[in-house]
Order: C-alpha cells, then sequence, then structure tokens
C-alpha cells in the first residue's frame, strides 16, 4: 500500500491521531518505546523471559481480580471459598489453575530471565540500576508468592507461613515481638489472614507494578543488552539509528507473541492436565484445611523459595552466641539480595559469557548446578547427607559471588567482536 | 550441564510420590470418571455407608446428580436421607464433638481425601479392614494403623483375618461366606466408592481434560500463524 493511500483511507483515524498528539504523548510514547526503540538483532531464545514474565503478571492480575470476586478472607470462609470458586463458580477453577499454575511460571520465567542477565553481563554498566531495579522485582514477586500462599487456607499455607514467619523469631532481643507483629496474633491467625489479603491484592501488585514501569523505563534508556554483550549505541548510521539495531515493533512483538503461544502451549499443558505438577505446584497437605493443632509430616515451601529454604537449612551451628536458626536467616537474607551486588563483583574486561574465560563459564555452570541441587534438598526432609550436600552447594552458591573480583580478572577472556555476531 | 538437568526433572516428581507409603503393598487405582455406572455405584454406596458419619461438605447433591447423569427427583428419592434439598451440600448431620467422644477423633469430612492422599491409598484402606480384639472397635487397618473407623462395610466385605508367618503379619485372609457379597463383587464395589471420591475431590477433572485438549489445538494453529507471521517479517533481517 502506498503512502498516498494510506492517507486517503486513514485521514479519519489520522486526524483523531493528531488531536490527540496535541494532548498527550501517545504517538510519541509508543515511537519511543516501541517502533523506534532500535534493539539488538541478535536476540536468542534468553531474550524471551522478560516479555514473558510481562505476560504472566497480567495472567495473574487478571484471573486474581475474578479470584477475589469469590474468595472471602476469613479463617472460616477462606478454605471453602476456595473450593466453591473450584466447585460452584463457572470456570473458578480454571481462574484458579491459572493463577495457581501462573504463580509457579512465574518464577520460572524470572529465574531464566534472571540466568539470562547472568550469562551475558546484562547487569553490567551501563544497566546497573536497571538491574537493582530487577533485584528489587524480584523480592517484592518472593512477598507476594509468600502472602498469596497463605491464602487458600490449607494446612500446609499454614504452617509454611509459620515457619517462614518463626525465623524472624530468631532476630536476637526483637525476635519475638517482630514475629507478633507481623502476625498480627500469638499464633497464625484470622487477623494474619486478613493482613496477608490486603498486602497479596493491593500492597505488592501496586508495587510489582510500579517497579516494572520503572524497570522497563530504565532498559529503554540505556537500551538492550545482547548475547555478545557489547554496546549497539557506539555504532550508529548517518541517522543515529545503531547499525545493528532493528525497530523493536514490529520486529520483536512477531517474535514475542509466537513466544507468547509457545509458552501458552506448555503453560495450558499443566493448567488443564497436571494442576498440581505432581504436588510441587499444588501441595497434597494443602486440600486439608488449616488445622493449628495438625503439623504435616512435612513442611516444605512451594519448590521455588526451596533453593533458599535449603540454604537457611544449612546452617547448623551457633556462632558469636548467635543461634544456628538465625545464622540460617542470614544466609538465607543474604543469598537473596547478593545477586545486587553483582555489577560491582564482575571486574571482566568483557560482559558476555561468549568472550569470557574458562573460570567465569565454569563458576557459572556450579552455580546453577549447585541451586537446583539446593531446589530439590529444599523439598526434601531433612537428612545428614542431604544437609552436608546443601552446605557444599550453599559455599558454592556464595563463591560464585565472592570469588568474581578474582575470578573474573585473572582468566584469559577473548576479545570482544565490533558488531554483533548474528 | 543439561544431563543434569534433565535427570533432576525426571527425579523429582518420583521422590514427591514416594513420600506417604506404608508398609503395606499398596494395589493400584485407576479411576474412569466416564464410567457413569460406576460413579453412581459408589454414590449409592457413599449415600448408604459413608455420608452418616463422613460430610462431603464443599460438593453439592445436584452438581453431583447432574455430573453423574441421575435425575433430581430420582436422587432426592434414593440418596437424600435427611431434609435436605437438592441445591444442598453434602453435609453430615453428626455432631462434631459428641463423635469425638465416641471414636476418639471426628469423622473427617471426605470432599478432597482423593487429593490429600492418593486415590490408590482410599482404595487398599477399604479393603484392609482385619479383626483385632486389641482395639477398642475390634478393628484394625493395614493402610492406617489404629484408626478409630469401625468396620462398617463388614456386612458387605466379611470377616477378614491376619494371617503371620514368623511374627511378619502380611497377609489378610477372608473367612468366606460371613459377608454379603464375593471377593470380586466387593473389589468392584470399593472401586466405584474410591471412584466416586475421586471424582468428588474435583467435580471439574474430566471438564478441564476435555477444554484442555481444544485449547491445546487452538494454541497449535494460533502458533502456526504466528510462526508464519514472524517469518515474514524477518525475511529481510540478515540474522
Amino acid at each position: 500500500m502506498d503512502k498516498s493511500e494510506t492517507q486517503s483511507t486513514d485521514s479519519g483515524l489520522a486526524s483523531a491521531m493528531e488531536w490527540i498528539d496535541k494532548r498527550f504523548p501517545a504517538s510519541e510514547t509508543f515511537e519511543y518505546h516501541m517502533s523506534r526503540y532500535y534493539a539488538p538483532k541478535n536476540f536468542n531464545f534468553w531474550y524471551y523471559f522478560g516479555f514473558l514474565a510481562m505476560f504472566v503478571l497480567v495472567n495473574q492480575l487478571v484471573t486474581g481480580v475474578w479470584l477475589t470476586m469469590n474468595y472471602v478472607p476469613s479463617g472460616d470462609g477462606a478454605f471453602a471459598s476456595v473450593e466453591y470458586i473450584m466447585r460452584d463458580v463457572e470456570y473458578g477453577w480454571l481462574m484458579r489453575y491459572l493463577h495457581s499454575t501462573g504463580a509457579s511460571f512465574f518464577f520460572v520465567v524470572v529465574y531464566l530471565h534472571m540466568y539470562r542477565a547472568l550469562r551475558y553481563g546484562s547487569y553490567r554498566g551501563p544497566r546497573e540500576l536497571l538491574w537493582l531495579i530487577g533485584m528489587a522485582i524480584f523480592i517484592a514477586l518472593m512477598a507476594e508468592g509468600f502472602f498469596g500462599y497463605l491464602l487458600p487456607w490449607g494446612n500446609m499455607s499454614y504452617w509454611g507461613a509459620q515457619v517462614i514467619v518463626s525465623l524472624f523469631g530468631a532476630i536476637p532481643y526483637i525476635g519475638p515481638d517482630l514475629m507478633e507483629w507481623i502476625r498480627g496474633d500469638f499464633l497464625m491467625s484470622e487477623t494474619t489472614l486478613n493482613r496477608f489479603f490486603a498486602l497479596h491484592v493491593v500492597a505488592l501488585p501496586l508495587v510489582l507494578c510500579i517497579l516494572i514501569f520503572v524497570h522497563i523505563v530504565a532498559l529503554h534508556h540505556v537500551g538492550s543488552n545482547n548475547p555478545d554483550g557489547i554496546e549497539i549505541k557506539k555504532d550508529k548510521d548517518e541517522n543515529g539509528v545503531p547499525r545493528d539495531g532493528i525497530p523493536f515493533h514490529p520486529y520483536y512483538t512477531v517474535h514475542d507473541i509466537h513466544a507468547m503461544v509457545v509458552f501458552l502451549f506448555i503453560f495450558c499443558a499443566v493448567v488443564f492436565f497436571a494442576p498440581e505438577m505432581g504436588g510441587y505446584f499444588l501441595e497434597k497437605p494443602n486440600f486439608e484445611m488449616a488445622d493449628p493443632l495438625k503439623t504435616p509430616d512435612h513442611i516444605a515451601p512451594v519448590w521455588y523459595y526451596t533453593p533458599f529454604y535449603a540454604m537457611l537449612r544449612a546452617a547448623t551451628f551457633p556462632l558469636f552466641g548467635l543461634s544456628a536458626k538465625f545464622w540460617g536467616f542470614v544466609v538465607m537474607i543474604g543469598a537473596i539480595v547478593i545477586p545486587a551486588a553483582l555489577p560491582w563483583l564482575d571486574r571482566s574486561p568483557v560482559k558476555s559469557m561468549r568472550y569470557k574465560g574458562s573460570i567465569s563459564r565454569m563458576m557459572l555452570t556450579l552455580f546453577v548446578i549447585s541451586f537446583l541441587i539446593l531446589g530439590y534438598l529444599g523439598t526434601q526432609a531433612p537428612s545428614k547427607a542431604g544437609t552436608i550436600a546443601a552446605q557444599v552447594c550453599t559455599a558454592i552458591y556464595f563463591a560464585y559471588f565472592i570469588l568474581m573480583p578474582w575470578y573474573t580478572r585473572v582468566e584469559t577472556t577473548q576479545p570482544e567482536p565490533e558488531r554483533v555476531t548474528v | 550441564m543439561k544431563k543434569v538437568l534433565l535427570t533432576l526433572l525426571v527425579t523429582l516428581p518420583v521422590a514427591a510420590w514416594s513420600a506417604s507409603a506404608s508398609n503395606w503393598p499398596m494395589e493400584e487405582f485407576e479411576g474412569d470418571l466416564q464410567n457413569l455406572p460406576s460413579l453412581q455405584n459408589g454414590f449409592k454406596l457413599y449415600a448408604n455407608y459413608c455420608l452418616g458419619c463422613h460430610g462431603l461438605q464443599f460438593q453439592r447433591y445436584e452438581r453431583t446428580a447432574d455430573d453423574l447423569g441421575i435425575p433430581h427427583d430420582l436422587a432426592m428419592k434414593n440418596l437424600v436421607f435427611t431434609d435436605q434439598k437438592i441445591g444442598d451440600l453434602m453435609t453430615t448431620s453428626m455432631p462434631k464433638e459428641a463423635s469425638k467422644a465416641w471414636f476418639g477423633a471426628a469423622p473427617p469430612d471426605l470432599t478432597m481425601v482423593t487429593r490429600v492422599r492418593e486415590p490408590d491409598w482410599v482404595y487398599n484402606y477399604l479393603k484392609t479392614f482385619y479383626v483385632d480384639e486389641n482395639r477398642p472397635l475390634g478393628v484394625n487397618n493395614k493402610v492406617f494403623a489404629n484408626v478409630g473407623m469401625p468396620n462398617v462395610l463388614l456386612d458387605l466385605q466379611g470377616v477378614q483375618r491376619e494371617v503371620c508367618t514368623d511374627g511378619v503379619c502380611d497377609q489378610l485372609v477372608l473367612e468366606a461366606g460371613t459377608g454379603a457379597m464375593t471377593a470380586a463383587e466387593f473389589d468392584s464395589a470399593i472401586y466405584d466408592l474410591t471412584n466416586f471420591l475421586y471424582y468428588v475431590s474435583e467435580p471439574a477433572r474430566l471438564e478441564r481434560q476435555r477444554t484442555g485438549v481444544f485449547v491445546l489445538l487452538f494454541l497449535i494453529i494460533l502458533g502456526s500463524f504466528t510462526y508464519l507471521l514472524n517469518r515474514e517479517y524477518w525475511k529481510d533481517i540478515e540474522h
């Protein structure tokens, strides 16, 4: 279609757009963030997960709204209302499984999204703030998942939350009072449920949405990294367009739409055919109502927290007069926040794993393996061998970060290319 | 690294399932929600033998009758023994506190028993009551040791006794002619009852799977179009 034809057919639309643009930067914003946002043309598989995380967020928001319409946040009513949704609400089971499966998939895509950053050095300058905002999103997401997990008011919800809240009790002096303050009661109760509900459906979604907005603003300001870890903005043509960049829209929108459909296929396969995922997405004891007098045989958090839970349990000895439980808490919090230091720990002259040396590659591999093993150990009842394995893996997990300033400097790197490799 | 990942993915689910096993060699149970006669018979058995003590407090008569193909008036006449209405939840009228005093523990609600435990567990549990004079009610159970529940299906199954060899009691033997059903008939009845509970635990299961097939087929078709769309746009980009 040539230009004059477009104008004649779309003149009504064009003038409407003009009217809007005079009052609101609609076209400008679209161009800045989509049609004239130049992304490197060599994105690969690992670059889908940011978009997919946003897609899952939308799924969680939409299904969450519908669940809230029928959910009753009370000690007597919560569990029954979930079953009411599962049985008596039209397509309630679908909303519920989309939401519960979405929670697990949120963490799947976010972990893969974070792995991408480790692999290609996306946290390096000038993207330090982008990375820090991302870390804040990760922590907010963990909190969101934790608060949400109490809401079905099943027995694992109850005892899982009880275990996590009691961790705060290990903090010296203020611990017991802090615990009571978090619960709003002397034990997990309806009061706790009510406040977790408020935090889960209002406070944290709001925080998440704001942080994600800021994350994207920061991303579009500095520009996307790519598998080669080189800055495409250094090589621009006469129009100021990066030679290795292509407009995000339409090239990456069509890319992401296809990725979304592939993702949906896997996601829906779980939603429709294995929503419990063998007890990993929906744990068996959670089909029984919360009972303060009946502790489940084995309390394990949902799989996406288990790597950190395993590290918590790996601390088995007291130190400096403080209990092992307290140190476990410190190790767990440390493990969650230490990735925030990455931009300043990585001293390599190159960003991408493609050009880093063999030690970096080995450390990243060991890091991923130990994270997976920790995840597995966290689902299991504690055992002697398991604790030793968890201690070794915890050491590797922290070594990846703490030794990074050393190993990224001593290893031999390969030269980065001038232009992205496709 | 990929191998490690794969190994983990394969072994994880197995590890989770092995957790809640008892020593008794479990017979396998494969539910069949398409088998309406089985589900109807299970409903009948449940209403007659179980509902007096064990409610299904989240499930309604109406939904159950509809899903199982039972006309409402027939259900009201033959399956609802209280003054409840068709749209009511299938609660039990047994007082909780009193039943706790009678049995040591209040009979649990069974709406989701096959999700809390496995359907296999329920199937084997119902078949493994045996005479044990040391217990207050004269019976014990192989899958749930020292359970407080009496053997309510005794009349149907007959008297079952434990056989011990060298101190290992791993067999149950039925006294022939003591029950109203043959062993095969009883097995089939327990199958139906378990199948019914399997249905009640998630009444939308069949609809979920049916819908899922269409959703996945739709996504395959949509995916082939989005694939072509993507290819069309990217054909002029060197990559």
